[in-house]
C-alpha cells in the first residue's frame, strides 16, 4: 500500500477551488480515492452522478478534475461509464488506444441507492471493468437534505421529518452493499471517511482486479447531520465504533472485517453528536433509540457470522 | 450492388453491420426488437467488430451511447415509443455535448393507452431536443437514410445526433426489394470517426457535462441551434453525394407532381406511398393533385416548404400524431407557421389521422383531397383541424 509520504508526493487529481462546504466529506473522499488511484500507475477516467460532488467541482468554466470526467445526469452514472468502458475496449483492441486506463465512477446516495439503483446493477451484472464509489452521506444531501433508502432509521430529513406526529424516518436503510455482493462480483467493501488508510488499501485493491467493484464509503456530512464542521473525521470514526457503519469487504464472496472496535460503543454515543438525532433522545422516543440498537447489534453479528468470527460474547 | 429482400429492420440492421460502429449500446422494444436482434447476430457471429453492450433499459441505452460518443467511439442504438420516451431526459444531453449519434426510430405511439403500432407521436415527442430528424417512407429509403445520417451527424459544422425513423410494423416488418451497397462502398462512404476533444484523450483532459449556472447556459445551448441549422446545407450535399454514389439521391422533401398542383398534402413516412397512388389517380381524372413528401423533419425546411406549396390554392397536412396544442399535430402547426410570410398563401387544413396504427387506405386520402377541392369551391375552410378515420 502507498505510504502517506508516497500519497503527499502525488499530483492533486482532485484539485483544491472546488465549493464544498466546510468540512465536507465527500471532498476527502474524492481526494483520497485519486490519490490512492494512481498506485495503478494507469491513466484514471472520472464518472459522476448528479450531487454534490459533481455540482461543487465543475461549476463552468472551472473544474476541480485534472483527469478526464464525465458527468451525464443523475441516475446513469453507472450506464453512462459503461458506455466509456465499452468504447476503451473496442478503441483499444483497433489500436487506436495504447495507454492503460482504470474507470473511477462517483455517486451520491442519492444517485447509488435510490435513482441510480438500476443502472448500477446493470453495470454490475454486465461486468464492465469499473470501480464505483458511492460517496454515501445518508440522505439527498445537494438538494438540502431528503431521505434517502440509505437514512438510517429515526433520522430527521425534510422528506422525512420529525414533526407532532412523525419522528423522522419510519424505516431501516437499505444494505446497498450486500445488494451488490449478491450480484458476485469480484470485489465489494464498506468504509468510512477517517480511515484513510483502509480507503486507499480497498481503492488500491479493486483497481487491481478486473471486473466490476463497488466501495461504498460512508461521508459525514457537516450540514445535512448537524455536527460541527471540525469533527467530520471523528464522525467517520465514531460511526465505526458503535458498529453503526461496519467496515469490511468482500473478495469473491469471502468476508473479512477491516476494523473491529476494540470496545464496542452504544449507538447514542454517535447519535448524541448530531442534530438529525437530537430527537431521538426524548424520553417518548426512547423506544426508538432501542429499536436502533437492536438493529445495530443484529447487523453487526451477521456480519461477524458471514466473517467466520465468534461473535463479542 | 445486390437487390435483395429485406424489411424495413433487416435494411436498417444491414446498414449497421456495413457502418461497423465500435458500440451498439441497445435496449429490446417493439416494433424496434428486430433491428437490435439482428444486430446482436451479427456480433455473435464475429461479422462486426463492435463492443455490444446488452444495457438493462433504453435510459441506460442513450446513457451509455453517449458515453461511448464522449468517449471517441462511433456509437449507435435503436428504439422506439416508450424506449425513446425513456431516453428523452438524455437525448438534449447528447445534442449539448454534440455526440454524432446516429439512431435508428421505429415510429410507434407513444402510451397510453399502451399500443404497440405506429404513429409518429414519440418522436415528434422528442423535436425539441436538438436531434436531427429524418423520416423513412419506405425499406430502401430506411437503409439509405441510416448511412447517410452517420455522414450528416459527424459533419464539423453540425455534429449534433440524427434519428432516422420507419413507420412501425408498415415498413419495420414490410419486406420489400431494395438495393443494398458493398460493403467497401458504404465503409468508404461514411469514412473513419474521429472526435475533436474525446474524453479518453488522456493527454489533454477534459471535463465534459459542466454545471452552467446562468452566466453560461445560453451561451452553451446556441452552437446547438447553429449548428441545426447547418444541417440543412449537408443534409442537401450529402443526398446527392449518395445520389452520385448510389444512384439515388436524396433531398429536404420529394415533390411529387406538386409544380402545378392547386390541391396538395403535407405527409411523412408509409403513407406518403398510398397519397402517391390517389395524386395519380386524380391525375387521371384532371384534378391538380399534388404531394409533398416531408422527410427532414429537423432541421424544419421552412423556406423551401413555402416555395413549394407557395402556388397551391388548398393544402392538407397529415399529422401522424396529435401534440394536443388545441390548435392541431406538430407538422401543421410548422407548415402554417412557414406559410406565414407567403403574399398568396394558401388555405391550410390539418387532418390528424392514423393514430395507433389505425389504417389509412386510399379512400381516406381520397376524402382529403376531397375537403381541399371543397374549399376551393366554396373558398371556405369549415373546419381547421379534422381527425381522419376516427370513430366519432
Amino acid at each position: 500500500m502507498a505510504t502517506l509520504k508516497e500519497l503527499s508526493k502525488r499530483k492533486e487529481l482532485f484539485t483544491p477551488g472546488h465549493r464544498a462546504c466546510l468540512g465536507c466529506g465527500a471532498a476527502i473522499i474524492a481526494r483520497q480515492v485519486m490519490l490512492a488511484a494512481q498506485s495503478s500507475g494507469a491513466e484514471i477516467v472520472v464518472g459522476c452522478a448528479t450531487g454534490c460532488l459533481e455540482v461543487v467541482s465543475t461549476i463552468y468554466p472551472y473544474t476541480a478534475w485534472a483527469v478526464p470526467f464525465f458527468h451525464n445526469a443523475f441516475e446513469n452514472a453507472a450506464a453512462s461509464m459503461s458506455g466509456v468502458e465499452a468504447a476503451y475496449n473496442v478503441l483499444k483492441r483497433k489500436g487506436k488506444l495504447s495507454k492503460e486506463m482504470k474507470f473511477i465512477v462517483f455517486g451520491g446516495d442519492g444517485g447509488t441507492y435510490d435513482i441510480g439503483f438500476q443502472s448500477l446493477s446493470g453495470a454490475m451484472e454486465r461486468g464492465h471493468d469499473l470501480l464505483y464509489v458511492c460517496y454515501n452521506n445518508e440522505a439527498y444531501m445537494n438538494t438540502s437534505i431528503q431521505r434517502s433508502s440509505a437514512t438510517p432509521l429515526g433520522a430527521n430529513t425534510t422528506t422525512a421529518p420529525v414533526g407532532k406526529v412523525k419522528q423522522g424516518k419510519e424505516q431501516f436503510r437499505k444494505d446497498l452493499t450486500e445488494c451488490i455482493v449478491a450480484h458476485r462480483v469480484p470485489y465489494v467493501a464498506q468504509t468510512s471517511v477517517g480511515f484513510w488508510a483502509d480507503l486507499t488499501r480497498k481503492v488500491e485493491k479493486a483497481l487491481s482486479i478486473k471486473g466490476p467493484k463497488f466501495i461504498n464509503v460512508l461521508q459525514p456530512c457537516q450540514l445535512g447531520w448537524g455536527y460541527p464542521a471540525d469533527q467530520t473525521i471523528q464522525m467517520g470514526k465514531l460511526a465505526v465504533d458503535t458498529c453503526s457503519w461496519p467496515i469490511y469487504e468482500v473478495e469473491n464472496g469471502v468476508y473479512k472485517i477491516s476494523y473491529k472496535p476494540r470496545e464496542k460503543k452504544p449507538v447514542t454515543d454517535y447519535l448524541k453528536t448530531q442534530a438529525r438525532f437530537k430527537h431521538l433522545f426524548k424520553p417518548a422516543n426512547a423506544a426508538i433509540l432501542e429499536k436502533i440498537q437492536a438493529d445495530t447489534d443484529i447487523r453487526w453479528a451477521e456480519l461477524l457470522k458471514k466473517a467466520g468470527e465468534a461473535p463479542a460474547s | 450492388m445486390v437487390t435483395v429482400a429485406k424489411t424495413g429492420n433487416e435494411a436498417m440492421a444491414e446498414a449497421m453491420r456495413q457502418i461497423n460502429p465500435d458500440v451498439v449500446a441497445a435496449y429490446p422494444i417493439t416494433p424496434a426488437t428486430e433491428i437490435v436482434m439482428i444486430f446482436a447476430g451479427f456480433v455473435a457471429d464475429g461479422l462486426v467488430d463492435t463492443e455490444f453492450v446488452a444495457v438493462e433499459s433504453e435510459h441506460s441505452a442513450m446513457s451509455a451511447t453517449l458515453g461511448a460518443s464522449i468517449a471517441g467511439a462511433r456509437a449507435m442504438t435503436a428504439t422506439s415509443s416508450q424506449g425513446l420516451a425513456l431516453m428523452y431526459e438524455i437525448l438534449p444531453i447528447a445534442s449539448a455535448l454534440r455526440a454524432p449519434i446516429v439512431m435508428p426510430e421505429v415510429n410507434r405511439a407513444l402510451s397510453g393507452p399502451i399500443n404497440i403500432h405506429c404513429d409518429h407521436s414519440d418522436t415528434m415527442g422528442g423535436r425539441d431536443f436538438g436531434w436531427i430528424h429524418i423520416f423513412s417512407e419506405n425499406t430502401q429509403e430506411a437503409y439509405d437514410n441510416v448511412i447517410q445520417a452517420v455522414r450528416i451527424a459527424e459533419h464539423a459544422s453540425v455534429r449534433i445526433p440524427a434519428m432516422v425513423t420507419t413507420d412501425g410494423f408498415i415498413i419495420s416488418h414490410c419486406m420489400e426489394r431494395i438495393e443494398t451497397a458493398d460493403d467497401q462502398d458504404v465503409k468508404n462512404f461514411i469514412g473513419e470517426y474521429k472526435r475533436e476533444n474525446s474524453l479518453l484523450d488522456t493527454a489533454h483532459p477534459i471535463t465534459a457535462g459542466a454545471l452552467d449556472l446562468q452566466d453560461y447556459y445560453f451561451e452553451h445551448k446556441r452552437p446547438v441551434a447553429e449548428a441545426m441549422r447547418n444541417a440543412k446545407d449537408v443534409i442537401i450535399e450529402i443526398g446527392k453525394e449518395f445520389g452520385k454514389k448510389f444512384g439515388r439521391t436524396y433531398d429536404l422533401f420529394e415533390k411529387y407532381k406538386l409544380d402545378d398542383a392547386d390541391i396538395a398534402i403535407v405527409v411523412l413516412g408509409s403513407t406518403a406511398g398510398t397519397a402517391r397512388a390517389v395524386v395519380d389517380e386524380l391525375r387521371d381524372k384532371r384534378v391538380k393533385a399534388g404531394m409533398l413528401k416531408l422527410r427532414v423533419f429537423r432541421p424544419f425546411p421552412a423556406a423551401e416548404i413555402a416555395a413549394a406549396l407557395s402556388k397551391t390554392k388548398a393544402v392538407a397536412v397529415m399529422d401522424r400524431s396529435d401534440s394536443f396544442s388545441s390548435q392541431g399535430g406538430p407538422v401543421f402547426t410548422e407548415v402554417r407557421s412557414a406559410l406565414y410570410e407567403v403574399p398568396m398563401k394558401p388555405k391550410i387544413v390539418n387532418f390528424i389521422y392514423g393514430l395507433g396504427g389505425r389504417d389509412v387506405k386510399m379512400n381516406d386520402i381520397n376524402s382529403v383531397y376531397d375537403a381541399l377541392q371543397k374549399i376551393i369551391k366554396t373558398g371556405k375552410v369549415e373546419t381547421a383541424i379534422n381527425y381522419l378515420g376516427l370513430r366519432e
